[in-house]
């Protein structure tokens, strides 16, 4: 029983890591531009996507091996960002002066379009990812049993969210971006080029996506071009339950709900599964709006 | 001739239409006219709450399952209770009506138990809180077994007809036009135009978001009911986010604050919607979602307020006039 309840926990914190990559990128473009980026979770089927194309260009599906894996992890990292800034460029920039609405309004027509068109270009079928890296054999701690693969999966995350972590508070870069999502105006005013930041900062933050994209892939290897829009929801939902515009807030809240999921299917009722992370955004947006970690802001008239 | 009558003459025209020339009509061509009346329904009450009252909600299509599930159940309950009896219009109609009317009352229960905590939220938050109450209200219908659960709930009786569509249509768009030009509807205005400063001059915000929200949700339901016994059969898949999405973007198309836009873009799209089928089979896709989308950030990029921005057909008509005269008078 104890030993059932821990397999889910670490199913569960594998889940939640990828969940915890694609929240990121949410909770990074909230910050600058305050705007929930819909299309995110269609980046990154873009860049699961791309991560396919690239394997198979590659040929790193014949055999397994780490040089693969990161060489796949580059190419959807860098084809997602490049989607990004297309998407920042031609999509969103125009807008920075209308009202949020029209804004919101373009995000959806952003994650639809890339919805669709992927239905179009890559065919609608599921796709099998190309294994690039298999592991042998399992952890095994008596009968729990812990596929490496999942380790590696979970490494690679952590590894990357430090990384973020990083750029965010120890470089040039970082603070400029903090300073754009403290204050727009007083930022550009000190120098910062407030564009280029913004333009990054979405890059970042779909690069995060695009890794996310292989990982998944990885673990369940079956993508198609709908797949990015319940996790895009959930990573969301994970965002908002950390405190949205809160880094270490939105890894923790995708941890907290990658488990609460796998617990949900393994224990109760996993037809419920989709409905889970909603039930937790509407509690969470009822008492607690700023989330766990939030802080709160009064509106100013 | 007072604006009630108006209406009810309109009323009476279309069932003089039903009765003597509707079955005359092409039957493709005649569930084209059906559904654009089901979608103007749909649009004009999702117009209520994004457009006049400016909150961005994405589960209009949860609202409208639920009103069509609720009144499919209930018809179908009153064929095997009591069979024979819906076949004849006059005693099928009264239960019919009563059904939408239950499938609208069921809708606008659900609407303000979204409404009552939600409407607290703003902007992007409420959107994003709706769409997951639609697909919330999704997932429990795939989980009912007594409505068909991911099976889909078929044999509905066809008791919709040109007649009760449009007549819908019109309460709904008379409804909805007299709202707007009572304090109530000035008050959704004035919580669009700045929440604050309705409040500091007295308006109860909660309260007429959650009104318009209940309204917007009862309307929908009523289409839904429509929907059912038109198609004769519901799939919880039906009611998706993209159900939701194309009636935001006859809502957006047509100008957020338009009766008259909401129901210019309904039958529009409705119609692109035919005609867009044949591009739909050779790509084996829904390839109408990737116009929509494109036009939708299209239209935010050039065209933002859509084909008719806050006005309604007859303020351009008086504005037309009053050009035309002050031209003949020689004054502009």
């Amino acid at each position: 029983m104890a030993l059932e309840f821990l397999q889910h926990l670490v199913n569960g914190l594998s889940l939640g890591s990828i969940y915890a990559l694609i929240a990121l990128g949410y909770t990074m473009v909230f910050g600058v531009l305050k705007l929930i980026n819909f299309a995110h979770g269609d980046v990154y089927m873009i860049g699961a996507f791309v991560g396919y194309f690239s394997a198979r260009f590659f040929r790193f599906d014949d055999h397994s091996s780490l040089t693969g894996l990161f060489v796949t992890l580059g190419c959807a990292m860098s084809g997602s960002a490049a989607l990004a800034f297309l998407i920042e460029r031609f999509a969103y920039r125009p807008l920075r002066k209308a009202p949020r609405v029209n804004l919101l309004i373009t995000a959806v027509g952003v994650s639809l379009f890339l919805q669709f068109t992927g239905q179009l270009v890559f065919g609608s079928d599921p796709k099998f990812f190309p294994q690039v890296y298999v592991p042998t054999g399992d952890w095994s701690y008596g009968e729990l049993k812990i596929n490496v693969l999942q380790v590696v999966v979970f490494g690679i995350s952590i590894l990357l969210m430090g990384l973020l972590q990083f750029i965010v508070f120890k470089t040039r870069l970082g603070r400029a971006m903090r300073a754009v999502s403290f204050n727009h105006d007083l930022a550009s005013l000190m120098g910062i080029p407030t564009q280029k930041i913004i333009s990054i900062t979405f890059m970042i933050g779909s690069a995060l996506a695009g890794a996310a994209g292989v990982l998944v892939g990885l673990i369940y290897p079956k993508i198609d071009p709908l797949m990015g829009v319940m996790p895009g929801l959930k990573c969301f939902v994970a965002a908002v339950l950390g405190g949205i515009g809160n880094i270490t807030g939105a890894v923790v809240g995708a941890l907290i709900l990658g488990m609460a999921e796998e617990l949900l299917v393994g224990y109760w009722a996993p037809t419920y599964r989709d409905a889970l992370a909603f039930a937790i955004l509407i509690l969470i947006l009822l008492f607690r709006p700023t989330g766990l970690f939030g802080v709160n802001r009064t509106e100013k008239v | 001739m007072g604006t009630l009558w108006r209406w009810l003459l309109v009323l009476g025209g279309i069932w003089a239409f039903q009765f003597l020339a509707s079955d005359q009509i092409d039957p493709y061509f005649y569930s084209i006219i059906i559904y654009s009346g089901i979608n103007i329904v749909l649009a004009v009450s999702l117009n209520l709450v994004n457009g006049f009252t400016g909150q961005f909600s994405m589960g209009h299509a949860g609202f409208m399952s639920v009103g069509g599930y609720t009144s499919a159940f209930l018809t179908i309950w009153f064929a095997q209770q009591f069979p024979g009896v819906l076949e004849s219009p006059w005693s099928g109609a009264p239960v019919f009506v009563g059904a939408l009317l239950a499938g609208g009352l069921a809708a606008s229960v659900a609407g303000f138990l979204v409404g009552l905590p939600s409407l607290r939220l703003k902007g992007d938050y409420l959107a994003i809180v709706t769409l997951g109450f639609g697909e919330i209200i999704r997932v429990l219908i795939l989980n009912l077994d007594f409505i068909g659960g991911a099976r889909g709930l078929p044999g509905i009786p066809a008791l919709s007809h040109f007649g009760w569509v449009y007549s819908v249509v019109v309460v709904c768009v008379f409804f909805v036009a007299r709202i707007m030009q009572s304090s109530h509807g000035r008050e959704f205005l004035a919580v669009r135009e700045d929440e604050i400063a309705a409040e500091a001059t007295g308006v109860n915000t909660t309260r007429a978001k959650v009104r318009a929200f209940v309204l917007g949700a009862f309307f929908s339901g009523v289409a839904g009911g429509l929907f059912a016994h038109t198609l004769r059969y519901l799939n919880p898949q039906t009611f998706d986010f993209n159900k939701s999405f194309e009636i935001i973007i006859m809502v957006v198309l047509g100008g957020m604050g338009s009766i008259t836009g909401s129901i210019v873009a309904a039958v529009l799209l409705t119609i692109s919607r035919e005609a867009l089928r044949p591009l739909q089979e050779l790509t084996h896709i829904d390839f109408r979602m990737i116009i929509y989308s494109l036009l939708l950030i299209v239209l935010m990029l050039t065209k933002p307020n859509g084909l008719f921005g806050r006005r309604e057909i007859n303020e351009l008509f008086a504005a037309w006039s009053t050009r035309r005269k002050l031209k003949r008078e020689g004054l502009s």
